[in-house]
């Protein structure tokens, strides 16, 4: 919207003035905007103002008489301790690994599902079986084939020429690590493929035909026009799945508890608030995920805007 | 008493933004016949929600008919595992809920339920009710600070469950107490395995505090100090014997290739599949196995649970389900008179023989049919009367996760360090310094 506008009017000193019946628009889209502005505030608003407030004391839900005001202390004992430190790592390595193989093999089954006309639609819906599996459920699955002693993963194994093991793959970091990101991405990979596919439906085909005629190979063709042309898409998918998988917990709750080394932020905040029931704690670790999370979105969120600036989203 | 109950709610509300919305269903109140309508939170058991079941939930109702209309006994079921139990429990409780009357509750989180206001007081008159002729270590659990605040229902301890053949031809004397070095050894001598409970979960705290307590030592020596003056007995000439046996198990390699992932189920697992000849478990294996139809079932044997030191007698663990009243309760009169049923020797006897979980009044054990369906009742009777009870203390869960937590995997265990590294970490978490 220019500047010469019929409802706004250049004011002296370069600023835009509204006219009185834009003004009054504007009051009646605020007074109707109010009673959804005022839920959110509500919901939204106040459980973090009160997590940021309660972050300043030390108390627990046992001992409530007790409750003492430490100011930053709560952050400062966060801060300096391996623990969280060990379950920022996890929560990084989850997310990363989580996103890029997802991303990749998201990819991967979006081409095929773009390509394959007559079953798309059950081929979806196919696709989506596992994102539509509660995640705890999901979970106990994996944690079962992978039991030692009963699991079939180690049956499997067993059956090869001259192995005969049966691993302990939650007994030690990496290989906790390895199950619990396979079960992510068994999960969410169709999420992603989804949000891919959606982006692959806007791609311009005459695009694709022209860099063909002019002797573009396929691989050619995906570098250079295809992932191009749905960036916007890819940034979606990337940001809805880093936050996403920045707060994982349920399958690592289910399949290790945090033991060896494999708590992530979200364990952490629940072992504290819950478990230990020491809220100060709990709530200054969930402002810091808060943050974390804040950050990821604001660096994605910029990436957009140059991106739309640019005219290539 | 009014602030304190509205600053409660508050808090709880606070903490468990996402949950506390969880509200109860039931409330308190008259039922429709017009007695008193309680509702009892109970841990699952064999029983499930069947009335004829064997469990508490046939309890609630032979209780309720008993009554004769006095009280109607509903019952909500917890979750599977103590630490669940404690939370969904703890944040009703917090939040002054009284859709909660009487409760199940695990021994050890009596004191810190106590310590919170959560528990009415066992009424004087009724005191002696619930704590004759029950054995003594039940009874300490179910008091806090000088008060009763619980009274016990059943009382569970672990037996050394072993095949006699492989025993005898390891050449250990059975009739005679054993130790635990003289366990792995015979274990490695045969080329098999001994089930325990290893894992990072409370199961694993029982193993170690039942290794310390057998040492005469305990891991909290002065109960009822608050958390920055705890004492603990992990560093000491005690502490790190415990150690060094989880350590000499699982360098020997004698508990089995997911030493660290073991919990009871995986040790029955182990001992009915034959890759363990020894096991160290709650008495319920004995149905379990016979229900399975091992073939070796007279090959089958128990003894008490093995000595830490020896010549110092052990301390068999002690576990079990002690019965509180909600001290927000609007019921409270009917709840102990509910209770007082539910624990009564004819319950608790109906209770073992359902569920096969061990009663805590001793006369039970003299019952012919509990005789004849536990051919090892009286080693569980004695196993109870001496077994060691977990920390008493209001700060239980944070003493159970810090140790679970250092001591863990087993295969780290170090006597020289791992009870110095607990100690420190227990101390600076307790201090509001570290988190767990």
């Amino acid at each position: 919207m220019s500047a010469s506008t019929p409802t706004r009017e250049r004011a002296k000193g370069g600023k835009t003035r509204l006219s009185d019946r834009s003004r009054s628009e504007q009051h009646l889209g605020w007074k109707l905007a109010m009673p959804a502005f005022v839920v959110m505030v509500l919901v939204t608003g106040y459980p973090i103002l009160q997590a940021v407030w309660n972050s300043f004391f030390a108390y627990r839900l046992t001992d409530p008489e007790n409750r003492r005001f430490v100011g930053l202390n709560n952050y400062l004992v966060s801060f300096t301790d391996q623990v969280f430190w060990s379950a920022m790592w996890m929560t990084i390595l989850v997310t990363v690994i989580t996103v890029i193989v997802e991303l990749v093999l998201g990819f991967i089954i979006a081409l095929v599902m773009h390509r394959i006309v007559i079953p798309r639609k059950t081929l979806r819906t196919l696709v989506l079986i596992p994102y539509s599996i509660i995640t705890v459920v999901s979970g106990f699955t994996w944690l079962f084939a992978f039991q030692t002693g009963t699991g079939f993963v180690n049956q499997w194994i067993q059956w090869m020429p001259g192995i005969d093991a049966n691993y302990n793959w939650f007994g030690g970091f990496w290989s906790s690590l390895f199950v619990i990101s396979l079960s992510e991405i068994w999960k969410t990979t169709p999420f992603m493929s989804l949000l891919l596919l959606a982006g692959l439906a806007q791609v311009d085909s005459s695009m694709e035909e022209a860099a063909k005629v002019d002797g573009a190979s396929w691989w050619q063709v995906l570098i250079k026009v295809i992932l191009p042309s749905m960036k916007a898409a890819v940034m979606v998918a990337l940001l809805f799945r880093t936050l996403d998988a920045f707060r994982i917990f349920d399958n690592i709750f289910i399949m290790t508890g945090g033991a060896n080394d494999t708590s992530s932020l979200s364990m952490l905040i629940y072992r504290q608030t819950i478990d230990r029931t020491e809220i100060g704690l709990g709530s200054a670790l969930s402002v810091i995920l808060f943050l974390c999370v804040l950050i990821i979105a604001a660096v994605f969120v910029k990436a957009f805007k140059v991106d739309l600036a640019e005219g290539r989203g | 008493m009014e602030t304190r109950r509205r600053g409660r709610v508050a808090l709880a509300a606070a903490a468990t933004t996402a949950v506390a919305l969880g509200l109860s269903a039931c409330g308190g109140g008259s039922s429709a016949s017009g007695g008193t309508q309680l509702t009892w939170w109970i841990n699952p058991d064999g029983g499930g929600s069947d009335p004829e079941g064997g469990g508490q939930a046939q309890l609630a109702k032979e209780c309720t008919d008993k009554s004769e209309g006095a009280y109607t006994i509903d019952f909500q079921l917890l979750p599977n595992s103590a630490s669940d139990q404690r939370q969904q429990l703890l944040r009703r409780l917090a939040s002054s809920d009284t859709g909660v009357d009487l409760m199940s509750i695990d021994p050890v989180f009596v004191a810190e339920f106590a310590e919170a206001g959560f528990l009415a007081k066992v009424p004087e008159d009724r005191t002696s009710d619930f704590t004759d002729g029950v054995v003594p270590p039940a009874v300490t659990n179910a008091r806090w600070d000088d008060q009763l605040y619980a009274a016990p229902f059943w009382a569970n301890t672990q037996l050394l469950w072993y095949r006699e053949s492989v025993a005898e031809e390891a050449g250990l004397d059975m009739d005679k107490p054993v130790t635990w070095d003289q366990l792995i050894e015979a274990a490695e001598k045969m080329d098999t395995e001994i089930g325990v409970q290893a894992s990072r979960y409370e199961g694993y705290m029982v193993w170690i505090n039942a290794l310390i307590e057998g040492t005469g030592e305990q891991i909290v020596q002065n109960p009822g100090a608050s958390g920055e003056d705890l004492k603990f007995g992990l560093d000491t000439d005690g502490g790190r014997k415990a150690a060094a046996v989880i350590q000499k198990l699982a360098d020997a390699n004698v508990g089995g290739p997911a030493l660290g992932s073991t919990n009871e189920t995986t040790s029955l697992e182990m001992f009915q599949n034959e890759r363990a000849h020894f096991m160290l478990n709650w008495p319920y294996v004995y149905a379990a196995l016979k229900d399975a139809e091992v073939k070796w079932i007279d090959d089958l044997a128990w003894t008490r649970y093995p000595q830490t030191v020896e010549g110092k007698e052990s301390r068999p663990p002690l576990g079990g389900i002690e019965m509180g009243v909600n001290a927000a309760s609007d019921n409270k009169e009917a709840a102990w008179d509910a209770v007082e049923c539910i624990t009564s020797a004819e319950s608790q006897k109906t209770y073992m023989l359902g569920t096969g979980n061990p009663a805590a009044r001793t006369e039970v054990y003299d019952d012919p049919e509990i005789r004849e369906a536990f051919p090892m009742a009286e080693q569980i009777r004695s196993s109870l009367a001496d077994s060691g009870p977990r920390p008493l203390t209001q700060y239980y869960g944070d003493v159970s996760s810090g140790i679970q937590r250092v001591y863990s995997p087993p295969g780290s265990v170090d006597p020289e360090t791992t009870p110095e590294r607990a100690e420190s970490l227990l101390h600076a978490v307790l201090k509001g310094d570290a988190l767990l």
